[in-house]
């Protein structure tokens, strides 16, 4: 039975992908039910998996390719970290696959929504629970896959597809460099299993700059897959899929696979300390792009799109920093508060039959109060409040930032050693928060009090159904308490407990006492700043944004541009692109066609000449015929 | 009388009808012309025959004429069936094979 059951996780909801798709059209309204049940069994199997993770265990379907020395199979490597991921993926996916069902409940297409939603949480579930890197990166490649079909869902919007195309291709980008470190990490460890290239790590063979280029490259993938810059570009666009995607894929699992690809390879991250500076710098500036350019955002989803792709910088400033089980303690907070903010601007735009610019908005408070209520603790979870569930992680990271900046340094950088660097990087961090805790606020603010902006819209609200709102309330619960249950005290919570015997666990060298309710009490201050200045922006009205044009002028033009990030890849790349192209289009049709054509023109102009013997007059073919016969006989008889 | 007087006059006929065969235009004429040919080369074999005392050379000059007259009907046949469509029949305009 414990052999059988790791499999039944990936296997319940493959099947309810095998049934929607092939008899969907059959199914209708029942597909999105078969699509929930499937994952909540995957669910409740992933529980009684969790319980019993405490020896970790390896078992094997198959062997895949058996090649001299290459060899691949795939299979199952269950230890804490897989455990937590699994029950974070299945339980959040089996959440938002039930509000999918009131939320896609007039789609006339949904058993297709319902066929691509199990498939992600089978592709997923194999991603979290390899035990090889090449199976990782399969599943990598299907959670893409998937993304890329449910992005592009609404497939009659062109912008939908322009939106599914972008991130699929801004993936590849990232894949490019995962396929090389892999194959880097093959050549130097001859195995592609974890176990094998943790067991050779810090070995007399190991060359130690290879496993810093394959550090570098996995975190190219990484970087990919959980958008960070530059490689961000395709998460705002994504929102173009339905809410329930958003919330699933691109907040609370999809994106979370780099995060997990990082902490999975802790070992290998620890051995390569230049990398984990790199993770870290990328991380937090990622955290504070995104953080800036959501505070102009007019869009609901797509403030959460930025605000995901900041959160994702802090969990890799959290590996970077060496503190890998607080990233994965972020990551599972952050799915919480996340989807449940997702599903509740899913249950405002579903009650607004559509609208999705905040512009329209105001004074929903009274018209959808469970909306507001849970969203509220969500916003309060995200902004990083005490005693939500963001307060203990988000405070966490900052606390391993901090640590790291005041750790002894020693005489050569070591992954376990301080890094003075950390003090920016710890100043950034304050930064974000601040800036996190007032992007969420203004959204709230705009959505739910003030005025309503349009009546007619307003008028017609009206409150989620049973379906929507149940998710709604337990995400809610898990936003509120998930922080507390799993990381209190700091430091030694139930999480960090569970998760130590995970191989690649860091302890700081020298860093002491950590002052935690110094630590604790500023960044309380921070976000209540951040939600102070909001108050004051829109709900009192003082023209902050004013003020804040006339003393930086053109920012929040260079905000909505995006960082003008859009004209330079378009300047950039695609103009590159296009040149490459018309360079290879005129190389094709003149020279290699006018070889062609040459060969065609040269037989014609042979056989034309040729043809002018044929006169098709008797006496000329008569007279060729004499002259032959002359030739011959004479030619015999002078040289008989 | 010499051999050799047959043997010219035998080369004269073949030259004289190929000779014909290449100028003429008239299709008759040169079908008489291939006749001309046939009939040089049947008293060249005839002379060799009586020379070498071969019974030979006769036999053969017998089955030439035979496959000589088959010759001329199917000659005459196609003259015939082109004579419906040209008045007179000259070679030179029978070019349709022209590639």
């Amino acid at each position: 039975m414990r052999d059988v059951l790791p499999w039944l996780i990936p296997a319940f909801p493959l099947a309810a992908f095998a049934l929607n798709g092939t008899f969907g059209r059959r199914l209708r309204r029942f597909a999105g039910a078969i699509s929930t049940l499937g994952i909540v069994l995957s669910f409740a199997c992933a529980v009684v998996l969790a319980l019993d993770a405490g020896d970790a265990r390896a078992p094997t379907l198959y062997q895949w390719v058996a090649s001299n020395d290459f060899i691949v199979t795939i299979g199952f490597r269950v230890d804490p970290l897989a455990a937590v991921m699994l029950l974070t993926v299945t339980g959040i996916s089996a959440v938002i696959s039930l509000f999918a069902q009131g939320y896609m409940g007039h789609d006339a297409a949904q058993p297709r929504f319902f066929t691509w939603i199990p498939l992600f949480v089978f592709s997923m579930v194999m991603l979290v629970a390899s035990d090889n890197l090449l199976e990782l990166f399969i599943f990598w490649e299907m959670v893409g896959v998937c993304s890329y079909l449910l992005i592009g869902y609404w497939h009659e919007r062109r912008s939908a597809n322009f939106a599914a195309t972008k991130a699929f291709i801004v993936n590849r980008v990232g894949d490019f460099g995962f396929a090389s470190g892999v194959i880097l990490a093959f050549l130097e460890f001859g195995s592609l299993r974890y176990s094998d290239i943790f067991a050779q790590l810090g070995g007399p063979q190991t060359d130690a700059r290879m496993v810093t280029a394959i550090a570098l490259l996995l975190f190219v993938g990484a970087m990919g897959k959980s958008a960070q810059f530059p490689l961000h570009v395709w998460l705002p666009d994504a929102m173009e899929g339905p809410t329930p995607v958003s919330a699933l894929i691109h907040a609370a699992t999809m994106v979370t696979a780099g995060v997990y690809l990082v902490a999975r390879m802790g070992p290998l991250y620890s051995a390569a300390p230049e990398a984990l500076i790199v993770v870290a710098a990328v991380g937090v500036f990622t955290a504070f792009l995104a953080a800036t350019i959501a505070l102009v955002q007019t869009d609901v989803k797509r403030v959460l799109a930025y605000s995901t792709v900041s959160q994702l910088g802090l969990m890799f400033l959290a590996l970077g920093a060496g503190a890998y089980t607080v990233a994965i303690f972020h990551l599972v907070t952050h799915a919480f508060f996340k989807a449940l903010l997702f599903l509740g601007s899913g249950s405002v735009i579903h009650a607004l039959d559509g609208e999705q610019d905040m512009r329209r908005m105001g004074g929903l408070r009274p018209k959808l109060p469970v909306t507001y209520a849970t969203f509220l603790i969500g916003s309060l979870a995200l902004a990083a409040i005490f005693p939500f569930a963001g307060f203990w992680s988000k405070d966490e990271i900052l606390a391993g930032a901090y640590l790291k900046a005041v750790a002894d340094p020693g005489p050569a950088l070591l992954a376990d050693h301080g890094a003075r660097i950390f003090w920016l990087y710890y100043a950034a961090g304050l930064v974000v928060s601040v800036l996190t805790a007032f992007y969420t606020f203004r959204m709230v603010l705009l959505t739910f009090h003030g005025q309503p902006r349009d009546v007619a819209l307003h008028t017609h609200a009206h409150e989620a159904p049973v379906v929507m709102a149940a998710p709604l309330g337990a995400l809610a619960v898990g936003a509120l308490g998930a922080g507390a249950i799993l990381g209190v005290p700091p430091e030694n919570g139930l999480l960090h407990r569970f998760l130590e015997e995970v191989p690649g666990v860091l302890h700081l060298a020298g860093a002491g006492d950590p002052p935690t309710a110094v630590l604790a009490a500023i960044s309380m201050a921070v976000a209540l700043t951040g939600i102070a200045l909001a108050y004051v922006a829109y709900q009192r009205r003082m023209d902050l944004a004013g003020r804040a044009r006339r003393l930086l002028p053109g920012a929040q033009t260079f905000l909505e541009k995006k960082w003008y990030m859009d004209h330079l890849g378009d300047g950039l790349l695609v103009l590159l692109a296009k040149g490459a192209a018309y360079a290879a289009w005129g190389f094709d049709a003149k020279v290699v066609d006018g070889l062609v054509n040459l060969a065609g023109t040269l037989t014609r102009q042979l056989s034309g000449q040729l043809r002018r013997a044929q006169t098709g007059r008797l006496q000329n073919y008569a007279l060729l015929v004499v002259v032959g016969l002359v030739l011959t006989v004479g030619g015999l008889m002078v040289f008989r | 009388m010499s051999l050799n007087a047959f043997l010219v006059v035998g080369a004269l006929l073949f030259s004289l009808g190929a000779a014909g065969v290449l100028i003429r235009r008239n299709l008759i004429v040169l079908l008489m012309c291939i006749e001309l040919m046939l009939n040089g080369a049947n008293l060249t074999l005839a002379a060799f025959g009586a020379y070498l005392d071969d019974m030979r050379g006769a036999a053969l000059v017998v089955f030439a004429l035979t496959v000589a007259a088959a010759e001329v009907a199917v000659g005459l046949a196609i003259l015939v069936a082109l004579s419906r469509v040209y008045p007179v029949v000259n070679v030179d305009e029978l070019d349709q094979l022209r590639g």
